[in-house]
């Protein structure tokens, strides 16, 4: 098997991760060495898929000792199986590196033979790359639950960002279809790379020139759309992660069918984009918009509007918030504004230094008129001849047909009612989703 | 003072040339209503009034810059100089004298016109500079790496730093077709050349096996079921894609065997002091 086939079979058995960035860490070669990395990462190409090409992603090997139900390299299913050598993979990054190809590699392995063994082929070509050939470039490498955790260690000194993939949102889920994972054997390693991250933070203080363990630190990803959990588990549960073990990232990855199961949605079905579209939309205000899941949705409302993105849904719902002047709103204030991101509140904070801003100055700054206007004022004054109500917003927002559809399914001016088990009567319109949390006293 | 509605000046193109229109408009109390590069069409019935480069004049408004706006400003307005904006040495006065007017906030005038055309046109210079650190691709002829990229700003300067951190220890060239230039490096020495006629050379075996690889891996990294094209072309715009190896840029036929080809213009200013920021400036263009 030469080295076409290989990078055609761990590529493909690759692809299904979603992380492919390369930020977080700023550095240059080192003397007689090759590579740099910039602290905003550089994409190096966009694949067919709209996705970016920033590393090289392949698996050291997909012949895989597990047989989680979801994946594409489990045990049971009938695929070409093959596996790189350290060497091979080192000369192949390197090769790519030098051709601006690539920003680095990131590797990650099915389980071969047992997970010591696949962590010590990684560390030996993560050695080659870091020793031999002295490259500065960016390195992301998996690591394998139920490792030893030296060998992890030894992974981290050489990697800049590590991925530990908690795959599946819940306990229950793992159970089913991932028979030899467990919550534990997950959460397990992203503790002990925290807690590494957290010692060698403080040795950095003490010793100008102690060696750095995964400076970029560490992501994960979750399938969405393969069971049951909603997008209110999943955003709480991503909140807790970033809070409890500090991740620079939560990937999310819509289910794409690769095996027919019974407890699998079926093959030939549409992965949930718009869903995973709407969760990146909500990590996103969690990471630098400062909301927090429970702001977003609650136990009444479990899933993302499918119509509405995740900020415009909360500031129509918080119409008491607005509107705000954006010459005196503080920058927090303006964050929360529709239309205003990052960018734009921090040009607005800057702009009304000099002077006062009017709606021509804010389009200029790059602040999205169409939606913000039905939340601001310039000045103490509305937009012209614009009438700030719910509907009119909408209506801005949706098609026609959209907004019929988006009335049908969620009546939008009715607060969630009461449920009483005392009025059954009155409540002929309760879904089976309201019942059932009103049986189990969630609401 | 005069508006200037009749006046219009030429100055070589360079930088400094650029500050010494900046020295006359203040001396001679007039606001030119265009500055025009060396070669240019002139479109008015207007005489262009030439300005002549003096070291002496621009050394003195590069001084008073920062000391007046602060060192960002004093980046800002070389990186302006780098765009590819229509009038943009027009625009560069213009806010030049807003800033000897304000001081440092002129950068935060983001609302004006012209602060806002030259925020634009930089924030699009600055976008294309990150997009070619990543879409620049090199091929390895003779042990050199060789690169061919097409901007529409002139970012050879910006690049500089980039890859010299980046590749340390080996060879390269970045040949810039659109505004024939070209960045030369070998270890610790870089310069910025005018360079005409480059034709990329045949790859050899080993060359063409790797870019056979890359594009297997392109190809092999796409989730079928998740094909969005729309999406890619708006990440990575087609004009990009000329030079790309994944899209199986085509392979030139050789002339001869050398990665390079007719450098013309000296290299005796090729400098020592690359890990220094590279200067935003770029060097006289029309030399040839």
């Amino acid at each position: 098997m030469d080295v076409f086939d290989k990078l055609k079979i761990l590529t493909d058995a690759a692809k299904y991760d979603v992380a492919c960035t390369s930020s977080g860490v700023d550095k240059k070669a080192s003397a007689g060495g090759i590579g740099s990395a910039a602290a905003c990462g550089i994409c190096h190409s966009f694949a067919g898929d709209g996705r970016c090409i920033s590393l090289l992603k392949v698996l050291m090997s997909n012949a895989c000792a597990y047989d989680c139900k979801y994946c594409v390299n489990r045990r049971s299913n009938d695929t070409p199986r093959a596996s790189f050598t350290p060497r091979e993979l080192a000369d192949l990054t390197i090769q790519f590196y030098r051709r601006n190809y690539i920003e680095g590699l990131f590797v990650s392995s099915g389980v071969l033979k047992t997970p010591d063994y696949t962590c010590e082929q990684m560390i030996e070509t993560l050695r080659i790359l870091r020793e031999e050939y002295r490259f500065s470039g960016y390195i992301h490498a998996k690591a394998i639950p139920g490792a030893d955790s030296a060998l992890i260690s030894r992974l981290g000194m050489l990697a800049d960002r590590m991925s530990v993939n908690i795959e599946l949102p819940s306990q229950s889920s793992l159970q089913l279809l991932a028979p030899d994972k467990s919550k534990h054997s997950i959460l397990a390693p992203m503790g002990y790379i925290q807690n590494r991250i957290q010692e060698n933070s403080t040795d950095m203080v003490k010793y100008q020139h102690a060696p750095k363990f995964v400076p970029a630190g560490q992501s994960t990803q979750m399938i969405v759309g393969a069971t049951p959990d909603t997008d209110f588990q999943i955003l709480n549960l991503t909140e807790g992660l970033y809070k409890k073990y500090q991740l620079k990232r939560v990937f999310f990855s819509a289910y794409m069918p690769v095996a027919e199961n019974a407890l699998l949605p079926a093959m030939g079905t549409k992965p949930p984009l718009l869903r995973e579209h709407r969760l990146y939309q909500a990590d996103w205000l969690l990471r630098f918009y400062g909301f927090t899941a429970n702001e977003l949705l609650d136990p009444a409302h479990q899933s993302f509007n499918p119509y509405i993105d995740p900020k415009c849904n909360w500031a129509l719902n918080h119409m008491e918030n607005f509107p705000m002047d954006v010459n005196h709103a503080p920058y927090d204030d303006l964050l929360r504004v529709p239309g205003i991101g990052v960018t734009g509140a921090k040009r607005i904070v800057t702009a009304r230094r000099s002077s006062s801003l009017n709606f021509d100055g804010l389009k200029k700054l790059g602040v999205v008129l169409k939606r913000a206007q039905y939340f601001i004022t310039c000045g103490g004054k509305i937009a012209d001849g614009l009438k700030i109500t719910q509907d009119a917003v909408l209506r801005s927002l949706m098609s026609e047909k959209a907004l019929g559809m988006y009335h049908l399914n969620l009546p939008l001016n009715s607060e969630p009612e009461q449920l009483s088990l005392f009025e059954p009567a009155t409540q002929p319109q309760l879904t089976q989703e309201d019942i059932q949390k009103c049986l189990t006293g969630q609401i | 003072m005069p508006d200037g509605s009749n006046l219009v000046y030429r100055y070589d193109g360079s930088f400094d040339g650029l500050l010494c229109c900046v020295f006359e408009s203040y001396s001679k109390k007039e606001i030119p209503s265009d500055i025009l590069p060396p070669d240019t069409l002139q479109t008015t019935l207007f005489p262009a009034k030439e300005i002549p480069t003096e070291l002496e004049k621009s050394n003195r408004v590069l001084a008073s810059i920062p000391q007046t706006m602060g060192d960002a400003t004093l980046d800002f307005v070389r990186r302006a100089f780098l765009t590819y904006l229509p009038q943009k040495e027009w625009y560069i006065l213009m806010f030049l004298r807003m800033g000897y007017r304000c001081g440092p906030s002129v950068m935060n005038m983001l609302a004006d016109d012209v602060v806002n055309t030259l925020f634009k046109a930089v924030k699009h210079l600055n976008n294309e500079t990150q997009l070619l650190k990543g879409f620049a691709r090199f091929s390895v002829i003779n042990n050199t790496l060789v690169a061919e990229i097409e901007p529409k700003n002139f970012v050879l300067p910006l690049l500089t730093r980039h890859f010299c951190e980046r590749y340390p220890e080996e060879r390269f060239f970045i040949y810039d077709t659109a505004h024939s230039m070209a960045l030369i490096y070998q270890p610790y020495q870089y310069a910025i050349i005018p360079v005409d006629n480059f034709e990329m050379p045949e790859p050899d075996e080993e060359e063409a096996s790797f870019r056979e690889l890359w594009r297997l891996f392109y190809k092999t990294i796409e989730i079928q079921g998740r094909h969005n094209p729309k999406c890619r072309m708006s990440h990575m715009p087609k004009r990009y894609w000329k030079y790309l190896t994944e899209f199986g840029a085509p392979n030139k036929s050789a002339r001869d065997n050398g990665p390079f080809k007719k450098i013309s213009g000296d290299r005796t200013h090729l400098r020592q002091d690359f890990l220094l920021p590279p200067s935003g400036e770029p060097k006289a263009r029309k030399e040839d």
